[in-house]
Order: C-alpha cells, then sequence, then structure tokens
C-alpha cells in the first residue's frame, strides 16, 4: 500500500491542524508533522452503518487521516438509495452496502484501509468492539444506538473514587438526521450523557390505534399499517411478516391499495409502503453531509485533540433558515448503563443469600427484598413465584462463582429502598469487588 | 484526548492479555427496566404468569387470565408479551393467542388496547398492561372494535353477545368461525 505522504498536496491543510499549537486545543494537545501519520497508524475507528450517513463518514474520515477503519452494516444497496448514498452505482443494487462502500473509499483515498463487516451488529463479539479507540455512529434506529451505547459502556471502570478509567472509556459520536433536521452528539461514558441518560431526545413511533385501522381508515398510512398488522397475520397464519423480503413488502403493498381504493383514500405508494412499515424518514442528502462532516470532525478532535470537543449535542434544523443549537447536556448520575454504581467488596466466599441480607444493612443502599441480575442471567428473583422457584437453588452458592469468578464486575438489583420512611422501587447497578486468594491477578485497578 | 502513545503501548501488551473478563454478555436498558417491572408485578387474582424460555429470559412471557366476571367468566385466555430492546420507550408487542369472541381482540388475536400503541409512556408498565387486558374482559368496548361482528352484536344484543361468548368458550361455532374450547 502506498504511503498517504507520497500526496502532500492532498494533506497540506490538515498537517497544518495537527502541526500548530492553538489556544483552543484539548488539554495534552501534541502538535506535531508528524501527528497525522500517528493517527493513521494507531487508532483504530469503526463506522456503524453504511447508508446516507455512513457513506458520508467513510469519506470524511479517510480526508481526516484515518486509515484504519472498519464498516459494518446488514444492509443491501437498493436503487432508492442512491440518490444520496453517493459511493453506490446502480450496479451495485442487491451488494452489501459496508463492502461497496469500503472498495470505494479504499479507490479513491490512497493508504486508508477500510474492513467491511456484512452482518448484525449484535453478530459481532463483544470484544471486537473494544479493539476501536473510536466507534461513529450513522444509524437511524434507536435499537442500534442503544445496542451499541450499551456495549461501549460495558467497557467502562471506574476507580475507587468513582472517576472513569480513561484507558476504559470508549468514545462515541452519534449522528442522525431527519429530513432538514439532524443532530450530532459526542459521548464520552462516564464524563458525558449516554444514549439512554436522556433517550427521551427521542421522539417515539407514532402508533395508530388498531381500532382506527380496522375500521375508520383515513389516511395512506392507515391503509399501509392495516395490511402490516391485520391483514398479513389474518392471511399468513403464523408466518412472520419480514420488513427485509422485498415480497413481503410487495404484498403488504398491494393490499394497502385495496384498503385504500374500498375507502376512496389516495396516495398508497411502494415508498411510502416501505416508508410506513419500516418507519422510515425522508432522508435528504445535504443534511446527512452536514451532520457527518460534524461526527467525523468530532471523531478527529477527540483523537489528536487539534480543538476542543463539542460539548455535547448539537441540534441542526434547517427546516426554517438554518438554526444551530449546543446543549451541554449532563449526564443522569444514576445511569444504569453508564453510571458507576455503587461499589461493594465481597471476599469470594459470600453467597448470594449473604450478599442480598448485605444490600439491606449496606448504608448507601439500604435496599430490600432485591432480585439480582447479572449480565442477562437472573441470579435470584423474590416475585413473581414461578421465577423465584427457578432461581433459589442459587442462594446458597458464592457470588463470586455465579459471575463467573471475574475478580470484579457489575451487576443489578431491583428493590425497595428506603429512605427516611418512604419506600420507592428502585433499580441499581453495583460494582462488585471480590476480596480473596484471587487478589493476586488483580494488581490493576478496581 | 485519545493518547496515541498509550494506544502504541497498549498494541504490544495486548497479546493473550483478557484482562480477566468473562465471556461478555451485554443486558440491554430495557432488559433490565423489565427486570424491575417482573419482580415489582402485582398480579390480579385471575392472571398467572409464565416464561417458556426459563428465567433468564423475561422479554417473551405469557400471561393468562380466568375472568370471574363477565361474559368471558370461567375461560382462559393466554396472552404472548414481546418485549423489545428499546423497552419503555416502545411498548411490548402482546397478542392474545386463544381464539376469542370479543369485540375488542380480532380472530387473529391483535387487541385494542390504547397503551399498547398510541397512548404508551415510558412511566407505564408491565402491570399497567395485565390490569388493562384484565379490564378488557370486565368492560369490553364496542367503540373501538377489532372484531366488528362481536361489536355489533354486544352493542345490539347483549344476550346474544353473551351466548355467542358462552359457546366459543366451550368450543363451537359463531356463525362462521369455529373457536376451540378453553373453559
Ligand atoms: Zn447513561
Amino acid at each position: 500500500m502506498e504511503d498517504s505522504s507520497a500526496e502532500p498536496e492532498r494533506w497540506r491543510d490538515l498537517d497544518m491542524l495537527l502541526a500548530r499549537p492553538g489556544n483552543i486545543v484539548s488539554a495534552g494537545f501534541d502538535p506535531s508533522p508528524q501527528l497525522r501519520r500517528e493517527i493513521g497508524e494507531f487508532a483504530r475507528v469503526l463506522v456503524v452503518g453504511a447508508g446516507g450517513l455512513g457513506c458520508e463518514l467513510l469519506k470524511d474520515l479517510a480526508l481526516s487521516g484515518f486509515r484504519n477503519i472498519d464498516v459494518i452494516d446488514m444492509d443491501t444497496i437498493e436503487v432508492s438509495n442512491l440518490n444520496r448514498q453517493f459511493l453506490f452505482r446502480l450496479r451495485d443494487v442487491g451488494k452489501s452496502k459496508a463492502e461497496v462502500a469500503a472498495k470505494r473509499v479504499m479507490e479513491r483515498v490512497s493508504g486508508v484501509n477500510i474492513t467491511p463487516h456484512f452482518c448484525r451488529i449484535e453478530d459481532m463479539e463483544i470484544e471486537f468492539y473494544n479493539d476501536f479507540n473510536i466507534i461513529v455512529l450513522g444509524l437511524d434506529s434507536i435499537e442500534a444506538r442503544s445496542y451499541i451505547n450499551s456495549v461501549a459502556c460495558s467497557f467502562l471502570e471506574y476507580d475507587s473514587e468513582d472517576n472513569p478509567i480513561p484507558e476504559t472509556v470508549k468514545p462515541m459520536v452519534d449522528g442522525g438526521t431527519e429530513g432538514f433536521k439532524g443532530h450530532a452528539r459526542v459521548i464520552l461514558p462516564g464524563t458525558t450523557p449516554c444514549f439512554e441518560c436522556n433517550i427521551w431526545l427521542f421522539p417515539p413511533q407514532v402508533k395508530f390505534p388498531l381500532c382506527t385501522l380496522a375500521e375508520t381508515p383515513r389516511t395512506p398510512a392507515h391503509c399501509i399499517e392495516y395490511a402490516h398488522l391485520i391483514k398479513w397475520d389474518e392471511v399468513h397464519s403464523g408466518k412472520t411478516f419480514d420488513p427485509d423480503d422485498p415480497e413481503h413488502m410487495q404484498w403488504v403493498y398491494l393490499e394497502a391499495v385495496k384498503r385504500a381504493e374500498l375507502f376512496g383514500i389516495t396516495g398508497v405508494t411502494y415508498s411510502l409502503t416501505q416508508g410506513v412499515v419500516k418507519n422510515i424518514i425522508p432522508a435528504i442528502a445535504s443534511t446527512n453531509a452536514i451532520i457527518s462532516a460534524a461526527c467525523a470532525l468530532e471523531a478527529l478532535k477527540i483523537v489528536s485533540g487539534c480543538s476542543k470537543s463539542l460539548s455535547n449535542y448539537m441540534m441542526y434544523n434547517g427546516v426554517k433558515g438554518t438554526h444551530i443549537k449546543v446543549t451541554d447536556f449532563v449526564r443522569e448520575k444514576d445511569c444504569i448503563v453508564c453510571g458507576p454504581g455503587t461499589l461493594i467488596e465481597l471476599d469470594i466466599s459470600v453467597t448470594l443469600s449473604q450478599f442480598i441480607e448485605t444490600l439491606g444493612q449496606h448504608p448507601k443502599l439500604l435496599i430490600l427484598k432485591p432480585s439480582v441480575t447479572h449480565r442477562g442471567n437472573n441470579l435470584y428473583m423474590q416475585s413473581p413465584p414461578i421465577l423465584e422457584q427457578m432461581t433459589r437453588l442459587n442462594l446458597p452458592l458464592p457470588l463470586y462463582e455465579l459471575m463467573g469468578k471475574v475478580p470484579r464486575d457489575a451487576l443489578h438489583v431491583s428493590g425497595t429502598a428506603e429512605s427516611s420512611g418512604k419506600k420507592t422501587s428502585s433499580l441499581m447497578k453495583l460494582r462488585v469487588v471480590f476480596r480473596g486468594p484471587a487478589e493476586i491477578d488483580t494488581a490493576a485497578s478496581i | 484526548m485519545i493518547n496515541l502513545f498509550k494506544i502504541k503501548d497498549k498494541k504490544n501488551q495486548d497479546a493473550g492479555n483478557a484482562n480477566g473478563r468473562p465471556p461478555l454478555k451485554k443486558q440491554s436498558a430495557g432488559e433490565l427496566r423489565l427486570h424491575k417491572d417482573i419482580t415489582e408485578l402485582n398480579l390480579p387474582s385471575t392472571t398467572t404468569i409464565s416464561f417458556p424460555n426459563g428465567k433468564d429470559d423475561l422479554m417473551n412471557f405469557e400471561i393468562s387470565i380466568r375472568p370471574d366476571e363477565g361474559y368471558h367468566m370461567g375461560g382462559t385466555f393466554i396472552f404472548t408479551f414481546q418485549v423489545p430492546p428499546s423497552y419503555p420507550h416502545e411498548p411490548p408487542k402482546v397478542k392474545c393467542k386463544t381464539k376469542v369472541y370479543h369485540p375488542n381482540i380480532d380472530l387473529e388475536g391483535n387487541v385494542c388496547l390504547n397503551i399498547l400503541r398510541e397512548d404508551w409512556k415510558p412511566v407505564l408498565n408491565i402491570n399497567t398492561i395485565i390490569y388493562g387486558l384484565s379490564h378488557l374482559f370486565t368492560q369490553p368496548n364496542h367503540e373501538d372494535p377489532l372484531n366488528h361482528d362481536a361489536a355489533t352484536v354486544l352493542r345490539d344484543n347483549p344476550r346474544l353477545f353473551e351466548t355467542n361468548a358462552r359457546r366459543a368458550m366451550s368450543g363451537g361455532y359463531v356463525g362462521q368461525v369455529y373457536f376451540p374450547r378453553c373453559i
């Protein structure tokens, strides 16, 4: 692979930015003529999504000096993507977005190495995500953002003073667009709010009442949702509707057209059907370009320190004129995903039932009747009785063993917390550190 | 900013350093919130819950309601819950597995209950939904029909509705439709 320094002109402005000192740089910024090369050599970036935002992000990051980039996307290219997902051509329809996007950017920017992953984000091992220094998200769904967020936050560890340990912080830059509107945000787990800290920023999807769909449809969307939610099941007993299967989509479209004719409603089209069923918001190429540019720049700033980072949420609104507002949201300090949780030190011999008893006496918790869950394993459920029975056998076992014999890890408890005579139900994160023979291998931080 | 020199160092020492981590599995925020909802359930006496996939899959469960009053008294009706990872931002998907003659539940098991769709709020919980479902049996409502025929009969001839509901629960035909026994 040729060295990118072979094209000094291409990199002149970036080199100037990275080689000169300044007043608004991050603490620790170390300007040098080699900085771009070092970023290219040592920084690994993951781009999640190779759609409208992803195409822009890959191009922007490659032109910002990043040379080790991975991209993950399960989607294949559709004709309707071509107006804005500029790395794709008509002959690419049906191929993997991640693979084609990676190839096209590598053809254009010498020295950059982009590894595509044509799969679901859940298909990769959790440790895969830990290999990157920064994760940039170009997604359109809450589920996917929430998943990546919880994975990135699961690497975060806190020291005994509840300060995040820098080496365990996995920075994320998240972009999103909706027509003329968009956002770019920087998530430094443990420092700035994570996705769950202010999930309320995302409006929930509009859901029509089923009886309206069944009885009194008034809009093309009502007809489409009728075909999708009610008619599909009626005709295909037991077969699950797959939004990614074009035949299924075509069926829903045709049924929606029939429905619309019956009620004298006009405006059902195939692309509207896709839009309603998959909850696709119309995308505008230039909004994607603006938001991706902001995200790529933030990624460069986080990695190089060449300027202060966005703190921490930029809202862009181009509906009426152009408005940009930056809000410094605050972290939810008790966030069950990114928060430190309460530190508890335990002997490796402590059983689950002793641990549960401890929680009621612990001055910072005073949590009664706690149910305990660890990485998807429900260790003990106080209620309902059927789950209590299934988990009761764990009670006499040492918690250390139930948690997979790791020196430290987080777990969550739900129960009743009592403070000044008032009982409130609560869900808490706990950071358990084990003492005992295992201490030998925990010379590192807690 | 990220310390590039630390990254360099880390690269060198990374080999074979698993850092004492367990094989990681993540638990979504939705799963955690559901954990709290489930352990706090306060089920009506007519209702039981079961977890077909065992204790570690709370996201898919079933509720069985046996109304002790109303037109459907004595029947047993199973509802399946599918809770999305984005819970409670998004509501669970609930379907009635038992074929029922009811104005607000269609023959495919779709349920017309406002808090399952348009009126869902993240402050609501699984308990609210279960109470909402129980309420459908004590107060079937012909104004929000999903089963159009059943709704019309309930509105115009509650006596006939009662007979039809009984016949359906005992296993039999109402009009052209066969209902398996659920008593
Ligand atoms: Zn958080």
